[in-house]
């Protein structure tokens, strides 16, 4: 895995991203950056189900939630440290994904795509009503929670180092998994499920393991991310609409690849930076957004790097 | 027990304009396997259009069903052809996207409008006393006005020349282009009248309660429901299925807080999923 230039790659890029603004001690930069090393975490995990399996999951950021739900509440309740804490969350999340993932799994195409949208939705409303986990108003921690980090200031920077470190196991995940059986037989299924399973590839288990493999780093960022927020409630829990997002980020930078959502979660994101801070089109947002997603979706379905490929086909051996 | 009598035959009532709705969906589905995304911003559509004729435009609210009619089948072709067109015959991935973008693009706008706070049009209707219950006439004429607008769906797809065309494209695209019908019109012209069933929908609902430019997520989710109840891809089922949903509410809302509602629509969205991973639905679909 490590013979080939594109994860050392990765490993540069990611310390480039943790240290230049620690360095130049930039809050700005920081948290702009937090928020572009969230969204590739959750457009990279998402890649491996839309981009390899060839299955659209809608509720992706529900992993999100959920994770930062659990570690908020063992930080809170239990006092235990955040990085145990939002480990076990990853952990939970992903066999409560494994074994949903089973049922949900038998459908395909667009009844999955449907479903996925429902899990999210349900698991919000259930969380609402939950009262251990504070119901519609949600989980706050007190500045105590940051003590065991050496104090707020400290705990912010410790929290970015860790997302970063998480955006670059995302990306290394992604690689180790195209690069193997399991990953081409996810290909397989994404390309033709009944001819996959005809040849021989356990489906069934393949799927559920990766709609689960897909479920732990978010569920790990989920928990780091809320901590540093320091509040959890379900409406931003569970954003449908972030989750969406996602969806456009992976399109745009090239859905299959391994650094194309990278890419396309970072691009969107300082898109989305410009836009909201530029008085006359904050509004416009959203408009921009879809009508971005359109285009890419009816002219350009490989995303940039798609078409990057296409124009230099020697591109391939470096931006896989 | 007349109490939840009461509450059961309201929750038909608005069931009735819940399976409407769905029958928008599930028209698009049936004859072009796409799952129409933009269903929720639709209905809000239809909203703020009944919105727009009483207040702007000072007219009686029910001259909004028509128009809406109108307005949703042409606004539903210009959309064919901006969004669903090129995507037609490709993965889902793709049409569930490319009609994604388009809710984001229509839900932006909106909220650039109109904001995101609440609307509310009164419609003044005389009520149905019965003992000591009241049904409002509201709910009593939304409804029968989805089952006319549903026996017209069916007319037309039934007894006519166009409708005949539309159910041989479902059937086999390629058979009904070779037969000599023009396939790709007929395709944008069921996507108008999906949308056309979706808006009226929405000017149906917004006669009935208060909404917000967000609300078609709300309603988008129940005719999912609806529609995974009654079968993808069957207009009847979809009438019916809206009518199970109604009922189920209505049961419901006697018996438990109203937030566990939501909890239970999705859970049995799921479910009903997972049950008949393509048994109620393959009917029409292979």
């Amino acid at each position: 895995m490590w013979r080939r230039p594109f994860p050392w790659l990765i490993v540069i890029a990611a310390l480039l991203f943790a240290l230049v603004p620690y360095y130049t001690n930039d809050v700005g930069m920081r948290e702009s950056l937090l928020l572009a090393a969230v969204y590739i975490i959750l457009a990279s995990n998402l890649n491996l189900m839309i981009g390899y399996a060839g299955y659209v999951n809608f509720g992706n950021i529900v992993f999100f939630g959920l994770g930062g739900y659990i570690c908020l509440y063992l930080v809170t309740v239990g006092h235990v440290h955040v990085i145990v804490a939002s480990l076990v969350a990853g952990v939970a999340v992903s066999a409560v994904a494994l074994l949903f993932g089973a049922g949900i799994l038998r459908l395909r195409g667009a009844f999955f795509a449907l479903a996925t949208i429902g899990v999210n939705q349900a698991v919000q409303q259930l969380v609402v009503n939950f009262e251990p986990w504070g119901g519609a108003t949600g989980i706050y921690l007190s500045l105590d929670s940051y003590k065991p980090l050496g104090g707020a200031m400290q705990a912010l920077w410790w929290m970015y180092l860790l997302i970063v470190l998480l955006t670059a196991a995302s990306m290394l995940l992604s690689y180790a998994i195209k690069n193997s059986k399991f990953g081409l037989g996810l290909i397989a299924i994404g390309q033709n499920e009944d001819a996959a399973a005809v040849l021989g590839v356990p489906t069934a288990r393949y799927k559920a393991l990766i709609y689960s493999a897909s479920a732990f780093l978010p569920a790990v960022a989920g928990g780091l991310y809320f901590f540093k927020s320091g509040i959890i409630e379900p409406t931003s829990a569970f954003d449908l609409q972030t989750s969406i997002e996602a969806i456009v980020m992976l399109m745009l930078g090239g859905s299959g690849t391994i650094l194309g959502p990278a890419f396309g979660a970072f691009v969107y994101e300082e898109l989305r930076g410009f836009l909201l801070t530029t008085e006359y089109l904050s509004h416009f947002q959203l408009v921009i957004a879809g009508a971005l997603l359109l285009v890419i979706v009816q002219f350009a379905p490989g995303g940039l790097l798609g078409w990057l490929h296409r124009q230099w086909p020697r591109s391939r051996r470096w931006l896989e | 027990m007349f109490g939840i009598l009461a509450s059961v035959i309201d929750g038909i009532l608005v069931g009735a304009v819940y399976g409407l709705a769905a029958m928008g969906l599930t028209l698009i589905w049936g004859v072009m396997n796409v799952i129409n995304l933009a269903h929720g911003a639709i209905i809000v559509i239809g909203m703020f259009l009944l919105y727009v004729i009483v207040y702007s435009l000072g007219l009686h609210p029910y001259v909004a069903v028509p128009a809406m009619i109108v307005f949703g089948f042409v606004f539903g072709i210009v959309l064919y052809w901006i969004a669903v067109h090129r995507v037609i015959g490709q993965p889902e991935l793709m049409s569930l996207l490319s009609t994604f973008a388009v809710n984001m693009v229509l839900i932006g706008l909106g909220t650039a409008w109109w904001s995101t706070s609440p609307y509310n049009v009164p419609v003044s209707m005389p009520s149905v006393s019965w003992q000591s219950y009241t049904f409002t006439g509201t709910h009593i004429a939304a409804a029968i006005m989805a089952v006319v607008i549903a026996g017209l769906l069916y007319l037309l797809l039934y007894h006519t020349r166009i409708g005949k065309a539309v159910r041989a494209v479902a059937n086999n695209r390629e058979a009904a282009e070779l037969t000599g019908i023009p396939t790709t019109q007929v395709l944008a012209m069921a996507f108008g009248l999906g949308v056309a069933l979706a808006g009226v929908s929405g000017t149906l609902i917004a006669t009935l309660f208060p909404f917000t430019v967000l609300s078609g997520e709300a309603y988008q989710l129940k005719s999912f429901v609806v529609t995974v109840l009654g079968g993808l891809g069957n207009p009847a089922g979809a009438l019916l299925g809206g009518v199970a949903l109604g009922l189920i509410e209505g049961m419901a809302t006697p018996f438990m807080p109203v937030n566990w509602i939501p909890v239970i629509e999705f859970g049995l969205f799921i479910l009903c999923l997972i049950a008949f991973p393509r048994g109620i639905f393959s009917f029409t679909k292979a």
